[in-house]
C-alpha cells in the first residue's frame, strides 16, 4: 500500500463514510465527549496519573461482573468498575496516610497489582469470559456497531452509542450542577473547606464519575487510551484559554475532533482506532502549545521578538529627536 | 461573678493545642478577641502564627481545645468566617480571572446547585472596586502582580460579607501604595465593626495599624491593647528566647505517637 | 555398606531419569534444561537491574515516570521492526532505548515550555505514545508479516519467549547496569538527596541526570520482554517502596530492592515456565506486590505492626503508671503509704475502667511495685514508691516549666503534664531542674520530691 492510497482510505472514511463508519465516529466522539468533561477536572487537580492508574485497575472489576452475570450487561461492570475505582483511590489514600508511603509509589504500587490481577483473571477464565487482552488494551470500537441493543424487540442501533451518550449526559449533568463546587475545590481547598464544602466527597464523586467513564469507554477504547481521552484534550484546551468554561467546551470539541480524524488515520493505516484518536490529540496537543496564540510557544517568541523590535525603534527615535 | 459581658466576642479560644505529625506546634493558646478591633499576631519564623489561623479556621485538627465564633462552635452557617491565606496556596496557572474569583467569595451563601445571582455579581464588583481591581477583572490571576493578587484575595473576603475576617500576612510583599490601601480598607471594616485578625511580619508598623497585637511563640505571650502590651519586655520574650527543654519534650512526645489526650484510660 | 555408600557422583548421574518421572512444578527446581536456567538468570537479573534503578525514580518522587517511559518504548520496538524486519535483540533494545529517551524528552519539553504540569505530562506522553505503538502493532499485525508474532508480547511480557540469545543480551545490560550504579554510588547518592547541594560543590548534576536517565531507558528497555510495557512500572516503583520500609540507609535500600526485584524474576520465571500459555508479567507484579504488603505489615520499625506495638506499649506503661501515681497521691497527704487502698478508692480520685484496673493492678504485683496484703486492698511497695514519687516530681517539674517560662495559667497545665511525665528522661529531668532552679513547690504549692536514687531510673531510661 502506498503512501496516495493509505491518504485516499483515510479521506474517503471520513468523508465519505458509510453506515459503518458514521456509527463508530459518533461512538468515539461520545467517548471523547464523556471523558473531556471530566477529564478538565482531572487535570487541574493534577490528578491525571491517578485518573490513569484507575483506568487500569478497573479491570477485575469487569471480569468479576462478567463472571457473575455471564453476559455483557453493562450495569453490573459499571457497578463492578465503579467499586473498583472507588477502592482504588481509597486504597491509595490508606497506602499515603496509614502506610506513610509517598503519593506517587502509592499510585503505582495500587493500580499495577489490581489491574495484573484482572490480567490474570482475564488468561485464566479465557473461555468463560468474552474479553481478550488486546481488546482490554485497546478496545474494539469496529465491532461495536454490530453490537446492537434491543429494547422490547425494537432494534435501537448500537449499544455502545447508547451507553456513552448516558454516560455523555450524566457527565454533563454533574459538572453543571456540581460546577462551583467542583471549581472551588479544585482551586482554593482551604476557602472551600472553610466554607462547609464537602471537599472529600467531591473528590470521591469525580473518581467515581471517572471510574464510571472509564468503564463505559473501556468496551469502545480499551484501557490506555481512555486515559488518552481524558487528559490531552482537556491540556490540549489549557494551552488556549483561561476561563474554565471555554476550557471545558474546547476540550470536548478536541476530543470529537480527535475521534473523527483518528478514524480516519486508522482507516489509512488498517490499524487500531483507538491507537490512532491518541494519536491525533497528541498532535492536536503539539500544534496547540506551538500555536497557541495565548500560550503558545511560537507566539511567545514572536511576541518577545516585537517588544525587542518596538522598544529599538522607540529607542532609535528617541535618539534621533 | 464576671463584671461585664454584655456581648458575645467574636472569637473565643480555649486551651487550642495543635500538634503537626504529633510534633506539638501551639500549647495551650487562651485568648477572646473582641469585636470591632484591629488585631495583630507577630511572633518569629516557626511560631506557629499561620498554624492558629488554620486551627482556628477548622482546617487542621486540634489536639485540644476548641474554637467559639460568637459563641457557637463552627464557622459555616450563620456566621461566616473570612479567610485570607497567604498567597502561595492556590493554583495560580488555574483558568480564572480576577473577577472570578471574588465571585468565589459569594459560593458560601449560595445552595448546593445554586448559581451567582445577580445581587452576588454586583457585590462581587464592589469588592473589586473597593480594592482598586476594578480595570483588572477579566485579568488571568497568573498575570496579577503581587500586591495585585494579595487586594484580589482581600476583595474575595469582601465580598464573604461577614464581620469577621482572619488573615494570613496581608501586607507580605506588597508595595507602600498597596498597603496604604489595605490599612485604609481595614480602618473602613473596622468603623463598621469587624473584627480583623491579622498575622503580620512587620513590628515597626504593628503600633500604627492595630490596636491589639497577640505576641505567639509556640504559646500566647501575651495579648492585649499595643499600648500596653507591645513592651520590650514582652518582645523580648516573645523574639529572644528559646525554650530547648520545649523541643526536647515536643521530639519525644512525637517519637512517642502522642495519643490524643481525652483519651480515658 | 554397599547399600547406603552412594556417592554424590551416582546421584547426580540419577537426576534425569528421576526429574522425567517428577511432576512439573518440581522438576523446576532440579535445572536440568539449561534454556530454563538461563531464562531464570534472565529474568533474574532484570528485575534485580529494574529494582535497583527504580529507588532512584522513588527517592526523587517521579515513581510513575518508569510507566510513562515503558509505555512510550512500544513505538520504538514496533519502529525498528518495521524498518529491520528482524527481532534481534539487540536491534529491539536499541528501538526500545531510543523511544523511551524521546518520551523522556518529551515530559521534560511540556514541563518545561508549556503550562502544563508534570502528571499531566507523564499521562499524555504515556497515553499518546502508547497508542502510536498499539497503532503500529495492528498495521504490523494486518500486514500478515509472518515474523511479527510475538511482538504482542511486549504488551503484557512472555518469559517463555525468550531465546539464549535475548538471555546473553538482558543479562549483560543487568550487569552494566549493576555496574554503573556501584561505581556512580557517591554521585548519585548525593543528587538524589541535594542536587542543589551537589551543583554547589561542582558536581555535573545535568550530566549525572542524563546518566541516571540512560540507566532507567535501559533498565526499562531490557525489562519489557519479561514483564512487558503496560506492568513494567511495577517493576521499578515497588521493590523499592518496599525495601525502604525495611532500611533509612540507602546502600541496604539499593541491595534490598534488587533482592526483591530478583524474586519477582524467579516467580516469572518459573511461572512461564509452567504455563508457557500465561503472560509472565502479572505473575512478577503479584509475587513483587506481596512481598510489598508483607513489609507494609512486618518491617521493623515502619512496619504497621510495629508501630501499632510500639503504641499499644507506650499506651500500657503510661497507664500502668497513671495506677502507681494515684496510689502515691492517695497517701501523700499523710506522707503515709502503708495505708491500703481499695480499687473504690482509686476509682474516687482518678477514672478508671474497673476491669482494666484490676489487670494493671495484677501486673503491679507481679513487678513488685504493689502488694496486696488483703484482697481487694492495695498499697505500693518501696519500689513502687520510689517510681511514683520520681513520677510525681516529673510531674511538677513540667507544671512549673510551663508555668514560668511558658507562663502559662496554672489551671491550664495539669493535663499537659499528664502527659509529659511519662517520656521525661532522667537526663532531661537533671536539666529541667537545672533550668528551673531546682524548685521545692509547684504553682499548686504541693512539694517536688526529691530526685531519687538511679536504680529504677535506668530501666526507666530505656523508654
Amino acid at each position: 500500500m502506498n503512501l496516495l492510497t493509505m491518504l485516499q482510505n483515510g479521506f474517503n472514511a471520513v468523508f465519505r463514510a458509510d453506515a459503518l463508519g458514521l456509527w463508530i465516529m459518533l461512538t468515539g466522539s461520545l467517548v471523547g465527549v464523556a471523558c473531556a468533561l471530566v477529564g478538565v477536572f482531572l487535570i487541574l487537580r493534577r490528578m491525571s496519573m491517578l485518573g490513569d492508574a484507575i483506568s487500569h485497575s478497573v479491570l477485575p472489576g469487569i471480569v468479576v461482573a462478567f463472571l457473575f452475570t455471564g453476559t455483557r450487561n453493562i450495569i453490573p461492570m459499571l457497578i463492578g468498575a465503579g467499586a473498583l475505582g472507588i477502592l482504588t483511590v481509597f486504597l491509595t489514600d490508606v497506602l499515603n496516610r496509614q502506610g506513610k508511603l509517598q503519593n506517587d509509589a502509592a499510585i503505582g504500587v495500587t493500580f499495577t497489582w489490581l489491574f495484573a490481577l484482572g490480567v490474570i483473571m482475564v488468561s485464566y477464565y479465557a473461555g468463560h469470559v468474552d474479553l481478550d487482552l488486546d481488546c482490554v488494551l485497546y478496545g474494539e470500537i469496529l465491532y461495536s456497531p454490530f453490537d446492537t441493543w434491543t429494547f422490547f424487540g425494537l432494534r435501537m442501533g448500537p449499544r455502545s452509542v447508547w451507553i456513552m451518550g448516558s454516560i455523555s449526559i450524566a457527565n454533563l449533568l454533574f459538572i453543571v450542577l456540581g460546577w462551583k463546587q467542583l471549581k472551588l475545590c479544585t482551586f482554593d481547598v482551604g476557602l472551600a473547606a472553610s466554607m462547609g464544602f464537602y471537599v472529600a466527597t467531591w473528590h470521591y464523586l469525580l473518581m467515581g464519575f471517572v471510574s464510571m467513564t472509564t468503564v463505559a469507554a473501556f468496551e469502545s477504547v480499551g484501557a490506555i487510551l481512555v486515559i488518552a481521552m481524558l487528559i490531552v484534550p482537556a491540556n490540549t484546551a489549557y494551552l488556549l484559554t483561561d476561563r474554565l468554561w471555554l476550557m471545558t467546551l474546547l476540550a470536548v470539541v478536541f476530543g470529537i475532533l480527535s475521534a473523527i480524524l483518528g478514524y480516519g488515520l486508522a482507516a489509512a493505516l488498517n490499524g487500531s482506532i483507538a491507537g490512532a484518536m491518541a494519536v491525533i490529540s497528541g498532535i492536536l496537543f503539539v500544534l496547540a502549545a506551538l500555536f497557541g496564540p495565548k500560550h503558545g510557544i511560537l507566539c511567545k517568541k514572536l511576541r518577545i521578538r516585537s517588544w525587542r523590535n518596538n522598544s529599538r525603534t522607540q529607542a532609535n527615535l528617541a535618539s534621533i529627536e | 461573678m464576671n463584671t461585664f459581658v454584655d456581648t458575645i466576642p467574636p472569637i473565643e479560644v480555649h486551651d487550642l493545642t495543635v500538634a503537626y505529625h504529633h510534633l506539638p506546634v501551639l500549647w495551650d493558646i487562651d485568648v477572646t478577641f473582641p469585636q470591632g478591633k484591629l488585631i495583630a499576631i507577630v511572633g518569629p519564623n516557626g511560631a506557629g502564627k499561620s498554624t492558629l489561623l488554620k486551627a482556628v479556621m477548622g482546617l487542621i485538627p486540634l489536639a485540644s481545645g476548641y474554637v467559639r465564633f460568637y459563641g457557637k462552635s463552627s464557622t459555616k452557617g450563620a456566621y461566616n468566617v473570612a479567610y485570607v491565606p497567604q498567597r502561595g496556596s492556590v493554583d495560580w496557572d488555574f483558568p480564572t480571572t480576577a473577577y472570578d474569583v471574588v465571585l468565589m467569595g459569594r459560593y458560601g451563601q449560595l445552595s448546593l446547585f445554586g448559581r451567582p445571582r445577580r445581587r452576588d455579581r454586583e457585590i462581587a464588583l464592589d469588592a473589586l472596586n473597593k480594592v482598586g481591581m476594578e480595570s483588572y477583572a477579566n485579568r488571568q490571576i497568573s498575570q496579577l502582580s503581587g500586591g495585585q493578587q494579595q487586594r484580589v484575595f482581600l476583595a474575595r473576603a469582601l465580598a464573604q460579607q461577614t464581620s469577621v475576617y482572619l488573615m494570613d500576612e496581608p501586607f507580605a510583599g506588597v508595595d507602600a501604595a498597596t498597603e496604604r490601601a489595605i490599612v485604609t480598607l481595614l480602618q473602613d471594616l473596622r468603623e463598621r465593626g469587624a473584627t480583623v485578625v491579622a498575622v503580620h511580619h512587620d513590628l515597626q508598623t504593628v503600633p500604627e495599624y492595630f490596636d491589639d497585637v497577640l505576641l505567639l511563640n509556640l504559646r500566647a505571650v501575651a495579648y492585649g491593647p499595643v499600648s500596653e502590651v507591645f513592651t520590650s519586655e514582652n518582645l523580648q520574650k516573645t523574639y529572644g528566647g528559646r525554650l530547648p527543654m520545649l523541643t526536647e519534650v515536643a521530639e519525644k512526645l512525637r517519637r512517642k505517637e502522642w495519643s490524643r489526650r481525652d483519651e480515658t484510660d | 555398606m554397599r547399600l547406603i555408600s552412594i556417592s554424590l557422583y551416582d546421584m547426580i548421574e540419577m537426576l534425569p531419569a528421576a526429574s522425567a518421572a517428577m511432576p512439573d512444578w518440581l522438576r523446576f527446581f532440579t535445572f536440568q534444561s539449561p534454556n530454563v536456567v538461563y531464562v531464570l538468570l534472565g529474568c533474574m537479573a532484570l528485575g534485580a537491574g529494574s529494582g535497583l534503578i527504580g529507588c532512584f525514580s522513588f527517592l526523587r518522587k517521579r515513581s510513575l515516570i518508569g510507566d510513562a517511559l515503558a509505555h512510550a518504548a512500544l513505538p520504538g520496538v514496533c519502529m525498528v521492526f518495521l524498518l529491520t524486519g528482524t527481532k534481534n535483540p539487540w536491534v529491539i533494545l536499541a528501538g526500545a532505548s531510543i523511544a523511551c529517551w524521546v518520551g523522556a524528552l518529551s515530559i521534560d519539553a511540556i514541563v518545561r515550555y508549556t503550562r502544563c504540569k508534570e502528571d499531566s505530562a507523564l499521562g499524555m506522553v504515556l497515553s499518546v505514545y502508547f497508542g502510536l505503538g498499539i497503532l503500529l502493532l495492528t498495521y504490523i499485525q494486518q500486514r500478515g508479516d509472518a515474523a511479527q508474532s510475538g511482538l504482542d508480547n511486549f504488551l503484557f511480557g512472555q518469559a517463555a519467549a525468550m531465546v539464549p540469545r535475548d538471555v546473553r543480551v538482558i543479562s549483560l545490560v543487568s550487569l552494566l547496569l549493576i555496574v554503573a550504579v556501584v561505581l556512580a554510588y557517591k554521585e548519585l547518592k548525593l543528587m538524589t538527596f541535594d542536587p542543589e547541594y551537589a551543583r554547589a560543590i561542582g558536581m555535573p548534576v545535568r550530566l549525572l541526570e542524563v546518566f541516571l536517565a540512560t540507566l532507567l531507558v535501559l533498565a526499562v528497555a531490557i525489562g519489557l520482554q519479561a514483564v512487558g510495557v503496560v506492568l513494567m512500572a511495577a517493576l521499578l516503583v515497588t521493590p523499592a517502596a518496599t525495601a525502604r520500609f525495611w532500611t533509612h540507609r540507602l546502600s541496604i535500600m539499593l541491595l534490598l530492592a534488587a533482592l526483591f526485584g530478583a524474586m519477582s524474576g524467579f516467580i516469572g520465571a518459573y511461572v512461564s515456565y509452567l504455563g508457557p500459555k500465561m503472560p509472565t508479567g502479572p505473575w512478577m507484579v503479584i509475587a513483587v506486590t506481596f512481598v510489598f504488603l508483607v513489609s507494609l505489615l512486618l518491617a521493623p520499625q515502619r512496619g504497621l505492626l510495629a508501630r501499632w506495638l510500639r503504641i499499644s506499649r507506650y499506651r500500657r506503661k503510661t497507664l500502668h503508671e497513671n495506677v502507681l501515681r494515684t496510689l502515691y497521691l492517695l497517701g501523700e497527704p499523710d506522707k503515709d503509704w502503708q495505708q491500703l487502698y481499695s480499687i473504690d478508692a482509686m476509682m474516687k480520685r482518678r477514672t478508671f475502667i474497673p476491669n482494666t484496673l484490676a489487670g494493671v493492678l495484677s501486673r503491679l504485683k507481679k513487678g513488685g511495685f504493689v502488694q496486696e496484703p488483703v484482697g481487694g486492698q492495695f498499697r505500693l511497695t518501696e519500689s513502687g514508691i520510689l517510681r511514683a514519687a520520681r513520677l510525681t516530681r516529673l510531674h511538677r517539674l513540667w507544671e512549673i516549666y510551663l508555668t514560668k517560662k511558658l507562663e502559662l495559667p496554672s489551671d491550664h497545665v495539669h493535663a499537659d503534664a499528664e502527659e509529659v511525665e511519662h517520656i521525661i528522661t532522667p537526663a532531661m529531668e537533671v536539666e529541667l531542674a537545672a533550668t528551673l532552679d531546682y524548685p521545692e513547690e509547684d504553682p499548686h504549692r504541693k512539694v517536688v520530691p526529691a530526685p531519687v536514687a538511679t536504680a529504677e531510673s535506668s530501666e526507666d531510661s530505656q523508654s
